[in-house]
């Protein structure tokens, strides 16, 4: 097999593989700011919990009105956004913290979910939801992720500085009337946006994957918030790009091939990057002389 | 330079989950004073800040600051507070202290980063500039913040524990920073744990252990027996209080 029989004859061959490739690539250009941010703000888990959170309100749009972008779209929105000013609001009001009431909400919607679509539906649908079909992506729904993709972009470009200085010190921000409440609610908002254009690709299941693990690698490769960027972006493109490939030849399920590419990536960050890795503590042994 | 910024508490409550930190204060921080607030660990002293800059509700009386604007107040909160290995230059760190010029959106242009530069010169960073915060010692962190102060030009400036875990040479150069705000009129407060500097450089001072115990010239507060007398607070609070029912003033 040639190097272009195994890289590019399957996208230029099936329409379904370009599709796929399309998607997933403004998946990971805009989900690169938003994993980064997320990790900064120490909110890895908070992606994993709202990831949940948008599966019920899928889920009823599902109920409501079978494989509809927009009812599944909607509902997730919803329901992702209830869920984390919900879980905010109580870590804030009562002595559970964040992480607890976190968990709680993200467990029962997940059953929620998984209740209410096999009312309906059956074990595929079921599976459909969770782990997605990137291989089946039609156009609207790619529009849906490129739109937010440019929305996304768009946001940050406009709400970069008080984004950094919220994440960075809040105190400051509030104390110089800066808008921080807003710009917080602002990228819970984005957040939900990439995580509900995601799950129709990947399911509400795997989309973190590809928005968190490039995000956590980024940090081995640049030390500055701009780098970090950049880095989760290749990284995520580079997943996304590995993983079709490789679901394509050797037949086995696109979203977990994809994840566990970025997972391989990010093994390889921890091990060899160049900030903090495991090889740079061991070349740092032999001290400098000042 | 316009007036001086004050601060009047009237029978000034703050309280967390009910339990008040700072409990019955009543007095004024004068425009131009440079005041130390002093007293043991939960005395409320942090409290007493974050009520100042507007981050606690008072649950009973009044905080009145008249001459400065909100963002004419300028608070260093506690280091611990802050993520020291974010991923940001020490020239980002001290631009922020531009905000009240540029806002979230505008450019900063030549004139303001020359501004940045000058204020990391004036705290011994110069050279700092394209270093990571993360590369930062303790010491040097505090500087920092402390540039950024220096940009934020504000005429109220609240300090809290500004010389907590930083070596008397960076302890001596920053305060000697904050004696020279003090002499062009601005208000000042700072937390501080340092009975001797307090002692030696401050001109007025608040002891509090929850509920006042002296406001006024630091010789006559700093006395032994007001000293004694804020040791006397049992730290934590008394999950079976009774509501206080001291009438308001």
């Amino acid at each position: 097999m040639t190097t272009f029989n195994l890289l590019v004859a399957p996208f230029l061959e099936f329409g379904f593989m370009r599709r796929a490739l399309i998607g997933c690539l403004a998946l990971s250009l805009s989900g690169a700011p938003i994993g980064v941010f997320l990790v900064l703000r120490r909110m890895s888990l908070m992606g994993d919990v709202m990831s949940h959170a948008i599966l019920p309100g899928a889920a009823v749009g599902f109920l409501l009105s079978g494989f509809s972008l927009f009812a599944m779209t909607l509902g997730g929105v919803v329901a992702g956004l209830a869920v984390a000013l919900a879980a905010g609001f109580i870590s804030r009001t009562t002595p559970l913290k964040e992480d607890a009431s976190f968990a709680s909400f993200y467990l029962v919607s997940l059953g929620l979910g998984v209740l209410i679509v096999s009312l309906k539906g059956s074990n595929v649908d079921l599976l459909h939801v969770l782990f997605g079909n990137v291989l089946a992506l039609d156009d609207p729904a790619i529009y849906l992720i490129a739109s937010i993709a440019t929305v996304t972009f768009l946001a940050f470009a406009v709400v970069y500085r008080l984004l950094v200085a919220e994440c960075f010190d809040p105190g400051f921000l509030r104390s110089v009337g800066g808008a921080g409440g807003a710009v917080h609610f602002l990228f819970l908002v984005l957040v939900v946006l990439n995580l509900v254009g995601g799950f129709n690709a990947l399911g509400t299941l795997m989309v973190v994957g590809l928005i968190i693990l490039p995000a956590a690698s980024s940090r081995f490769w640049s030390e500055s918030i701009g780098g970090q960027i950049i880095a989760a972006a290749l990284i995520a493109v580079v997943s996304s790009y590995v993983g079709l490939v490789v679901s394509y030849h050797v037949a086995v399920p696109t979203s977990p091939a994809i994840i566990l590419t970025a997972g391989a990536i990010h093994a390889l960050s921890l091990l060899l990057g160049r900030h903090g890795s495991f090889l740079r503590q061991m070349l740092r042994a032999q001290h400098l002389r000042g | 330079m316009t007036a001086s910024p004050s601060i009047h508490c009237r029978d000034l409550t703050l309280s967390y989950r009910r339990h008040p930190a700072v409990h019955h204060l009543t007095g004024t921080f004068a425009p131009g004073s440079f005041t130390a607030i002093v007293g043991p660990n939960g005395a409320g002293k942090s409290t007493l800040l974050k009520g100042i800059v507007g981050l606690v509700r008072p649950d009973g009386g009044t905080i009145e600051v008249t001459g400065a604007r909100r963002s004419d107040i300028a608070y260093l909160p506690q280091q611990a507070a802050l993520d020291r290995g974010f991923p940001m230059r020490v020239l980002d760190l001290a631009a922020m202290g531009l905000w009240r010029r540029t806002g979230p959106f505008r450019r900063i242009g030549a004139a303001l980063l020359g501004e940045v530069e000058a204020a990391l010169d004036a705290v011994g960073l110069s050279g700092f500039e394209d270093r990571m915060v993360g590369s930062l010692s303790g010491g040097q962190f505090q500087r920092a913040l402390f540039a950024r102060l220096l940009l934020q030009d504000a005429r109220l400036i609240l300090l809290d524990e500004p010389f907590a875990a930083i070596d008397a040479r960076t302890a001596d150069a920053l305060l000697g920073l904050v004696g020279r705000w003090h002499g062009e009129g601005r208000t000042i407060i700072a937390v501080l744990h340092d009975f001797h500097a307090v002692r030696q450089h401050i001109p007025e001072t608040l002891l509090i252990a929850r509920d006042p115990i002296a406001w006024g010239p630091t010789s006559e507060v700093m006395t032994e027996a007001n000293i004694a007398r804020s040791r006397g607070l049992d730290e934590a609070f008394d999950t079976d209080a009774e509501l206080c029912e001291r009438p308001a003033a």
